[in-house]
């Protein structure tokens, strides 16, 4: 433990008085959620969204000219009452079930949702059963934040921890320390710690501030979202101390880190829905822990979910830090 | 003396080179052991399987009989020739960091005061000079009260003072009973701090004693140096065996009375004469075949 609290404090120091490390570290969170989020806020969908309970056939035959109508797009849904929500929270147009008698319900309060009615009375959906529902819209920017949040701390954590120790590698202040008792398990649970709290402390501090500006929609608990922000951050460490736990060049190590990074600031969610994508693009985000975190944090603000209700994110992010920093201790390399 | 460290037949193989190629060592408690050696031949691979930082590729190192392990690295203390710090920390918290990395250590104090480091303690380490840095990373590596202590080439790069006063505080570690296994390139300093070296060269080694055993064997004859000025003609005339070396001449003998009688009885003026010592230098070029650069 001593050892352990002597390199987490070593760690600790060297990064709070790198000043330019941590005014940028600070600053670029606040830039770009200011920044998109002025940007974006009038959202501009070009298409309209209806969720579809049952199956397209279901709904050609229900109204046949309506899934060739342009600008449309049908998203699938398994569970009414999560594709409900997505209406209440004007994140979806409307939803049609044609599982069974054909409804459709609107938000009442959607300018979206009052066009897209007309659209369908028009190609043939004038018979289905109208379902009305209320609920406040979801801001963009509510929507955008724990995907800007997210993508930040996968940077601050991959690269801030990577890098680190490629350069520790490099310079020998490794192969220094595998001349003492530390252990490799030592040295890495003390990086993840350190960048863990650096993290936290950091995202807290900008959602604090930028909340204080923006007013972000919270409906959920804040504790819940502190775990599922830290069981994320030590994931996306841990796949930090992994890739790094082998290469001495810098070149290689930010090679392999935007190779991570890249497919998940894509397909986590991050910057849009993956609602409306492939199955297999869906299957492939499911692998990456930003995917989790951003889901499992946007559930937690947006919809006010439970610590039960993100449970399976929960144990994705534990188990997938688990696993990298096993790995990641088990083929350290200290020279 | 009994031996703190000891290597059996220690090899290195890399793909097309064996670096180290069968070296046995036994190092005897207490002393100041020189490993030398020209570029490449060797030395630094072998003082790593040493520390234990590499593993042969086959041949044992024992410390105090056992194979090394966690007692190894707690009782050991490295300097190594290029080793990094953490940025952005002071001497003292420096100090303090490794402190913690051991179960047991020296009172921080006592490794600042034999060290030297009061000056500096509170000093970002990247802001000291190459003495200052050295004489830190010599506290480190006394931190945890080290019975053997590796030193790979602490004086290179420092000035002629910062060296000397190394040299000192070197002295005053070994005047604990520590064993201390230094590589370095300048043979004044094996000379001035070992009491035992071994050559290296190809990944063997080809000498092994104290300084002086390694002179009086390699070298039992004096060099005697004479201005060549007016006495070069003479000189090369006489079946003496003198060879030109820039503006003097040298005559190796080991019958001294008999050459001096010589050069007398052939009219060679002696005021100008010098006796000169073989030393590490010579022995080095010797039995390496190497000119020695730093």
């Amino acid at each position: 433990m001593k050892k352990f609290l002597a390199v987490l404090h070593a760690r600790n120091m060297e990064f709070l008085r790198d000043r330019s490390a941590l005014v940028w570290n600070l600053a670029m969170p606040f830039m770009l959620v200011f920044g998109l989020a002025f940007t974006f806020s009038g959202g501009n969908k070009d298409i309209y969204k209806i969720g579809v309970v049952g199956s397209i056939e279901q709904l050609t035959q229900a109204a046949p000219k309506l899934p060739t109508t342009q600008h449309l797009q049908f998203i699938p849904y398994d569970d009414l009452d999560t594709a409900i929500n997505k209406v209440k929270h004007h994140q979806m147009d409307m939803l049609i079930d044609v599982s069974s008698a054909p409804k459709y319900w609107v938000n009442t309060s959607s300018p979206n949702g009052y066009l897209l009615e007309r659209i369908i009375w028009g190609v043939g959906a004038d018979k289905f059963e109208r379902q009305a529902v209320e609920g406040a819209e979801i801001r963009y920017v509510d929507w955008f934040l724990p995907g800007i949040l997210g993508m930040n701390m996968m940077f601050a954590c991959l690269f801030g921890v990577g890098f680190v120790i490629v350069r520790y590698r490099k310079n020998g202040f490794l192969k220094r320390l595998k001349a003492t008792p530390l252990g490799a398990f030592q040295f890495l649970f003390a990086q993840l710690i350190s960048r863990l709290l650096l993290v936290v402390v950091i995202t807290t501090i900008v959602y604090v501030g930028c909340d204080f500006f923006i007013d972000f929609n919270m409906q959920g608990s804040y504790g819940t979202l502190l775990l599922v922000t830290t069981l994320g951050a030590m994931s996306l460490i841990s796949i930090g101390l992994l890739v790094a736990a082998h290469t001495a060049s810098e070149e290689l190590a930010g090679g392999m880190l935007n190779i991570v990074t890249w497919p998940m600031m894509l397909l986590s969610g991050a910057w849009f829905s993956l609602e409306g994508a492939q199955p297999w693009v869906q299957n492939i985000a499911e692998i990456f822990p930003l995917t989790h975190m951003i889901s499992a944090t946007r559930s937690i603000m947006n919809e006010g979910a439970t610590l039960a209700q993100v449970m399976p994110d929960v144990w994705v992010l534990s188990l997938t830090s688990a696993v990298f920093l096993a790995i990641g201790a088990f083929v350290f390399k200290w020279e | 003396m009994h031996a703190i460290i000891t290597a059996t037949d220690l090899v290195k193989q890399y793909p097309g080179v064996r670096a180290v190629d069968g070296i046995n060592l036994a190092i005897p408690q207490g002393i100041c052991f020189g490993l030398l050696g020209p570029n490449g031949a060797g030395k630094t691979t072998t003082i790593e399987m040493l520390e234990g930082i590499h593993q042969p590729t086959s041949g044992a190192v024992l410390y105090k009989g056992e194979p090394l392990g966690v007692r190894y690295r707690e009782e050991v203390g490295i300097q190594f020739q290029h080793t990094a710090l953490q940025d952005f920390l002071t001497v003292r918290e420096t100090l303090k960091f490794f402190e913690r990395l051991y179960a047991e250590t020296l009172p921080i104090a006592e490794v600042i005061e034999l060290c030297s480091l009061t000056d500096i303690l509170d000093r970002d380490t990247r802001k000291l000079s190459g003495g200052q840095r050295q004489r830190l990373l010599l506290g480190l590596a006394l931190i945890n009260d080290p019975d053997l202590i590796f030193l790979d080439e602490p004086t290179t790069g420092l000035d002629p003072q910062a060296r000397r006063n190394f040299w000192d505080l070197v002295k005053l570690v070994k005047s604990r009973n520590k064993t201390i296994v230094l590589t370095t390139h300048y043979m004044e300093e094996a000379y001035a701090l070992c009491d035992e070296i071994a050559i290296m060269d190809k990944g063997r080694i080809v000498s092994q004693g104290t300084p002086e055993q390694l002179l009086k064997e390699h070298f039992g004859d004096v060099v005697l140096q004479i201005p060549g000025d007016d006495a070069g003609g003479k000189l090369m005339q006489m079946d003496i065996g003198a060879v030109p070396a820039g503006e003097l001449f040298e005559i190796k003998t080991n019958r001294l009375h008999h050459t001096l009688q010589q050069l007398m009885d052939n009219g060679i003026n002696l005021d100008r004469l010098r006796i000169r010592a073989w030393t590490l230098e010579d022995l080095f070029i010797n039995v390496t075949g190497k000119e020695h650069k730093l």
